[in-house]
């Protein structure tokens, strides 16, 4: 096409040839991309050559997972699309984990990998991974771009179908060559997407149905899970409470959905949740599942959960719906949308005889743990932690006991705040998504409560922060071992601890290798010293707490038990 | 229990691979699949034949409503529908044995395609019964080999766009 074509009316825009690197970065930057994640290689030079002038910050991590889980930590921190970038073959690869654990937590992530030219696919090329092939069953939706011409519509595709609906990672693979071929870069239109729907608002005569349950309920229970937080909708479940006059228990990535401080707040449920918020639920007539889906670490026993109740779930995506558990009213839609009309049809009813029951179950059992001896109990750094700062710092985990024990005595009051792999498990997420939240809160109080095996995971990236002067703050738990693995051997294999014990480096010379400050503590009287000056420190502080070896998380529903058969509350009436 | 699934789904390289994943990853099981081009270049349609009871269903229909370039699904089963498969057979026939052979072709409405020395091939399409029937009349004759496309099927008053590839 020529640039200077006469024959046209004058009033027709100038068709603007670029290079497919130049689309790439000018559609990120249209589609209000600020940060990105990524890593160099070969199969990406020309688009990494067009990011040296483009006005986006540009974050590199130190392995590829690590620049995921940080777009992911950036996402979950904002609810705005996280955007990584990697070479094909190994580069792609290294991304599946953190794909994989964006897919399962419904967090927006785009991800951009280089692949071999187009004539080398399927030829065995050096650095060559089938990467559409590898990541599909990990993505919402992933591509190949096999014409620059579908660049910029790919691109504005990607980020729509990330963001919207029950969001998710989404997968643009590139090959070289369409990123050096030139065409001419289209003006942002519509998406064309003939088999993707988002419905929104609920079904009236659904939500009609739910209100009416709602006000003859005599013991309803709000279960509120991560989809709250995603669709911003904390405001109308507080509202929709208060007015129905309902207890409201999250899961495990709702927590900061519902401020903890309310009288209503039941905490978490689940296998570690209160005993409380688990008793509720199998006592209520009705429960009230918003963007949650029943998860097992949620329910327990699917065959007992919650067997005397009605059930209404409110839900983004259908296939969510009475996939584990049988849903009396469905509706399916937005929960900031749904929860609005929702709380117009209910109506205020005195259920202080209910409260009065779980007040009861609140009083008997809180979260405890014995805290007599002289060793440091991992839940006492927490309430420490909790304490200094004011519960409002952003705390993002590892996965194991440590983040159970930061769900369980750190009191979350806003949405946003806690960052956790939930659905995957993902051991070592906590540092790079720390990272990628401070890059999103430059003000925040950042901090990673990690446990000694996840924070060797991708403790590498401890480089990164002192990089980019990140004053994120590492508050490990290090008791030696694979906690959550030595406890499931302690209960349910004899005390046998096969591989599950540790010989660390000395984390905080480590840290102080790295250019952060390094503190290590074995006594109790000097935890909360310490906490003082790691959150005074400016720059990446690292403090090493030698825990108590053993401790276990308590309550805890065994797997394969109902919800309501805890162990370790007899521990608990024991310390009270 | 069967239900024939029918998925409009856009022509793009790599659906087939996402449907095929999805129901191995979430263990649902394909009886049979059939894709084939409709009128519109931009559109296929997989006729998907799953074994499983209604919830199992349900979440099969659902999940892949969710896959981004499948555009429409719709379940089959208490629906009044054209369901048949082809197929091919090839069946060990001597010359003298031949004329029985035919007879039982014509029989079911069945056809010869090809004859060689020893063995006839024979085409026939029709629902899923009819399809076994004949393959057990053949049986004893001494089958050599089986090809069969799987169940495609259109409802008898769907105003769905399809049009099966004769």
């Amino acid at each position: 096409m020529s640039k200077n074509s006469t024959s046209g009316d004058s009033a027709a825009p100038q068709p603007i040839i670029k290079q497919g690197s130049q689309i790439i970065v000018d559609t990120l930057v249209e589609q209000g991309v600020e940060i990105i994640f990524g890593y160099l290689g070969g199969v990406v030079l020309p688009l990494f050559d067009k990011l040296y002038d483009a006005p986006i910050k540009f974050i590199i991590p130190r392995h590829e997972q690590g620049g995921c889980h940080m777009a992911d930590g950036y996402a979950r921190a904002t609810g705005k699309v996280g955007v990584v970038v990697a070479t094909s073959g190994p580069g792609a690869t290294n991304l599946v984990t953190g794909l994989a654990t964006a897919m399962m937590d419904s967090i927006p992530l785009v991800a951009i990998t280089g692949q071999v030219r187009t004539d080398l696919i399927g030829n065995d090329a050096f650095q060559e991974a089938d990467t559409t092939g590898i990541t599909r069953p990990v993505t919402k939706h992933n591509v190949i771009v096999k014409d620059v011409r579908d660049l910029a519509r790919t691109i504005r595709e990607a980020f729509y179908i990330a963001s919207s609906g029950r969001p998710g990672p989404v997968l643009i693979d590139i090959p070289v060559d369409m990123q050096i071929a030139e065409c001419v870069h289209e003006p942002p239109s519509h998406v064309k997407l003939p088999g993707y729907k988002v419905r929104t608002k609920g079904h009236a005569k659904q939500i009609a149905m739910a209100a009416a349950a709602i006000n003859v309920s005599k013991r309803p229970v709000v279960y509120a899970g991560g989809g709250v937080i995603i669709s911003n909708a904390s405001d109308e479940l507080r509202k929709f409470a208060e007015k129905a006059h309902l207890p409201v228990t999250t899961t495990f990535l709702g927590l900061g959905a519902y401020d903890q401080n309310r009288p209503e707040s039941l905490d978490m449920l689940g296998m570690h949740g209160s005993a409380y918020a688990n008793y509720a639920v199998q006592e209520s007539d009705l429960l009230i599942a918003v963007g949650s889906r029943f998860e097992d670490r949620v329910t327990g026993k699917l065959k007992t959960f919650a067997s005397k109740a009605k059930i209404i779930h409110i839900d983004i995506d259908p296939a969510s719906i009475s996939k584990n558990v049988h849903v009396h009213i469905p509706v399916v839609g937005d929960a900031k949308a749904i929860l609005s009309d929702l709380t117009k049809a209910v109506e205020y009813r005195d259920r202080t005889e209910w409260f009065d029951q779980i007040a009861t179950w609140k009083e008997k059992y809180p979260f405890r743990y014995d805290d007599k001896g002289a060793e440091i109990k991992p839940q006492y750094v927490i309430e420490e932690l909790c304490r200094l700062t004011k519960g409002e710092a952003l705390i993002a985990t590892g996965v194991g006991q440590h983040q159970m024990w930061a769900a369980q005595f750190y009191r979350y009051s806003h949405p946003r705040q806690f960052i956790s792999s939930g659905g995957l498990g993902t051991m070592g997420f906590g540092l790079p998504a720390a990272i990628g939240a401070q890059l999103a809160c430059p003000d925040a109080t950042v901090i990673d409560i990690d446990g000694d095996s996840s924070f060797n995971m991708t403790l590498t990236e401890l480089s990164t922060a002192v990089q980019y002067k990140l004053p994120i703050k590492i508050c490990l738990l290090n008791n030696g071992y694979m906690g959550m693995v030595r406890q499931w051997q302690e209960l349910f294999y004899g005390k046998r601890y096969s591989c599950s014990s540790l010989e660390n480096p000395d984390f905080a010379k480590l840290a102080d290798a790295f250019g952060a400050v390094g503190i290590s503590v074995d006594k109790k009287e000097d935890v909360a010293a310490a906490l003082e000056k790691m959150l005074a420190e400016t720059g990446p502080c690292l403090v090493d707490f030698k825990v108590a070896r053993e401790e276990n998380v308590w309550p805890m529903v065994a797997s394969g038990k109902s919800l309501h058969e805890m162990d370790g509350l007899d521990i608990f009436e024991s310390m009270a | 229990m069967k239900h024939i699934i029918s998925a409009l789904v856009q022509n793009k390289p790599g659906v087939l691979a996402h449907v095929a994943g999805m129901f191995a990853a979430r263990a649902f099981n394909i009886d049979s699949l059939a894709v084939g081009r409709t009128e519109d270049p931009e559109l296929s349609r997989m006729t998907i034949v799953v074994i499983g009871d209604d919830r199992v269903v349900e979440q099969v229909r659902k999940q892949l409503a969710k896959i981004i370039p499948v555009v429409k699904v719709q379940d089959f089963a208490g629906k009044d529908v054209v369901a048949h498969d082809l197929l091919l057979l090839s069946v060990a026939a001597t010359p003298e044995k031949r004329p029985e052979i035919v007879a039982v072709v014509e029989m079911f409405g069945a056809k010869v395609v090809d004859i060689g020395p020893k063995s006839v091939m024979v085409e026939i399409c029709g629902p899923e019964t009819k399809i076994e029937a004949f393959i057990d009349a053949c049986r004893p004759y001494g089958i050599k080999d089986v090809v069969r496309t799987g169940t495609v099927a259109m409802g008898r008053q769907a105003n769905i766009k399809v049009k099966i590839e004769k």
